[in-house]
């Protein structure tokens, strides 16, 4: 296997796009990586496609030819791929890409994620995104997924002491980060009694422990190492590429309160790298709910089991302090289109090694992790990002 | 949801029927038939037998619900829970009859038969498994709450021509 560099990045902004098609934001993320790479269409070998719901959410599947031939690629005749892991569909083609360009099966591909999830009422997204868990032995009894992250959230209370105000800090300071995104969904900064406050969903958790859903799309080009120079000036080092899956129902893991899959991908990431949790400094995780948030930070290996409550109260995964979590805002802040999440992860953390990500930057940093999930972890996907000058 | 999907699973849903493993003893809810328990998947395959859960057991996590799933709009607020068995498997349900504040971790409950969800005004009608609170079961025979036999008043097969897309 040789090295993959990302050469190019690009992100629609993230939010209710009710006046842009999908196909409108695919292109326009695809075309802004395309072009920060400096890479001509007639060279790439293939595209892959994150996409977790398009026949459901607007009625088109086939998506990746789509996007592909409203891109002007058409005439090149390349394979264009559409992936699929609920909400870590994103990071799952970026797997993808990485396993073509290090396998030397291609040369220059383009990953792209993008998801439109306000063409359907609110109640149809909850549905459809719920079919992410077990459809017929949790949706079925009456589970959605924030219920199963609640439950997720109160076994973590009972077993950690973990308080209220830990994981509603989380939401507070995902609204700080986001603040400074101008792709941002949400840019409004909220206060803690907001959060304890807002109408319950499923308790312990409410209204603001939720990730919006979003429209939205991402795109980075990758190419091998040997030849990102030609390209670029920065270019940056995928170190580590891994995919775990576990159980679907929640009620068939080991354990309530660990995302084993997480913790799978993460020892393997750090393995590929021969890197530590303690070498990053950046780290973009899956918040769709506020515990979400926490028991990543524990999964990952960044903080002891149980011990993320005190520790995100404490300020150590603020940005700038020891590790900056979520930079972008997360899913709770920038936003949630599913199949874009984890593309856009890497987005945030390239912009950040490369010192581009502006009133947000995070000085020094030289290592990254991005953690896409999907469901309450059937899935969990890690990528770890360097920068090697 | 067609009614031939949700009719298919009514042995599970209506009797808790799952699998015992003959070569490991692990039993599963629903029913599996390869045993991942065992060292060599392979030595599982056919060796599962049917195995009746006795529908008793305790509260691991609950979640009081007010933003409904599809279908459960008429039922908020409601307690959704994950239980684990006597015999071992957990699985995700209701908890009824009972204040949700008197909900907790460790709740001794009991399986009973109950109308799940309604798929709009003129769709079907699910019924399958929610929980009580049941204090008393420990050394009560299994199976206490479950119908032993499907009411034939129930929906347990398809009607010519009704299943829907
Ligand atoms: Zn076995």
């Amino acid at each position: 296997m040789r090295d993959v560099a990302i050469l190019g990045v690009g992100m629609t902004k993230f939010g209710e796009l009710w006046d842009r098609s999908f196909r409108e934001i695919g292109i326009e993320a695809g075309f802004q990586a395309l072009v920060d790479a400096k890479l001509s269409s007639g060279d790439l070998g293939a595209l892959y496609l994150g996409n977790m719901a398009s026949g459901s959410l607007i009625a088109q599947e086939h998506i990746a030819p789509l996007i592909l031939d409203y891109s002007g690629l058409g005439p090149h005749h390349i394979a264009a791929v559409r992936v699929e892991g609920g909400g870590a569909s994103g990071a799952l083609a970026l797997h993808e890409g990485w396993l073509a360009v290090a396998s030397g099966a291609h040369d220059f591909v383009v990953v792209g994620g993008a998801e439109k999830l306000t063409d359907v009422p609110d109640v149809e997204a909850s549905r459809i995104t719920g079919g992410t868990a077990d459809h017929e032995w949790e949706a079925v009894f009456g589970a959605t997924l924030p219920g199963l992250w609640a439950m997720i959230a109160r076994r973590h209370m009972h077993d950690f002491g973990t308080t209220r105000e830990a994981f509603a800090q989380v939401a507070v300071q995902m609204h700080e980060n986001g603040s400074k995104n101008p792709n941002a969904h949400y840019r409004n900064k909220i206060t803690l009694e907001a959060v304890t406050g807002a109408t319950p969903v499923a308790e312990p958790l409410g209204m603001l422990d939720c990730a919006p859903f979003s429209d939205g799309a991402a795109a980075v080009v990758l190419g091998p190492m040997e030849r990102a120079r030609k390209f670029t000036d920065t270019p940056i080092r995928l170190a580590a590429s891994q995919v775990a899956c576990d159980a679907m129902a929640l009620h068939h893991r080991r354990e309530i309160t660990t995302v084993d899959s997480t913790v799978v991908a993460a020892k393997r990431a750090f393995a590929q790298a021969r890197r530590a949790p303690a070498d990053v400094q950046l780290v973009e995780v899956n918040d769709a709910y506020t515990i979400a948030g926490l028991v990543a930070l524990e999964d990952l290996g960044f903080v002891e089991k149980g011990k993320s409550g005190p520790a995100f109260l404490n300020g150590e995964f603020a940005r700038g302090a020891r590790l900056s979590m979520n930079t972008s805002g997360g899913l709770k802040s920038q936003g949630q289109p599913f199949g874009a999440v984890g593309v856009a992860q890497a987005v945030e953390i390239v912009r950040q090694l490369r010192g581009e990500a502006k009133e947000r930057q995070v000085s020094g940093a030289t290592l990254g992790l991005a953690h896409n999930l999907g469901g309450t972890g059937g899935t969990s996907v890690v990528h770890l990002l360097e920068r090697t000058n | 949801m067609t009614i031939a999907r949700f009719w298919r699973e009514t042995p599970q849903r209506y009797n808790l029927g799952g699998a015992k493993c003959t070569v490991c003893q692990t039993v599963y809810f629903p029913p599996r038939s390869v045993c991942p328990s065992c060292a060599q998947h392979r030595q599982s395959i056919g060796k599962l037998e049917p195995f009746h859960l006795s529908g008793e057991g305790e509260v691991v996590t609950f979640s009081v619900v007010h933003d409904a799933a599809e279908g459960f709009e008429m039922q908020v607020p409601y307690v959704l829970a994950i239980v684990r068995t006597r015999e071992g498997p957990q699985l995700t349900g209701q908890v009824v009859d009972v204040d949700p504040k008197e909900v907790k971790i460790g709740l001794k409950v009991r399986a009973t038969f109950r109308k799940l969800r309604e798929e709009g005004k003129a769709g079907v009608i699910h019924y399958g498994y929610k929980f009580a609170p049941a204090e008393d079961w420990d050394g009560r025979p299994p199976g206490r709450g479950m119908p032993a036999h499907v009411p034939s008043e129930l929906p347990t097969r398809p009607a010519e021509g009704s299943a829907r897309a």
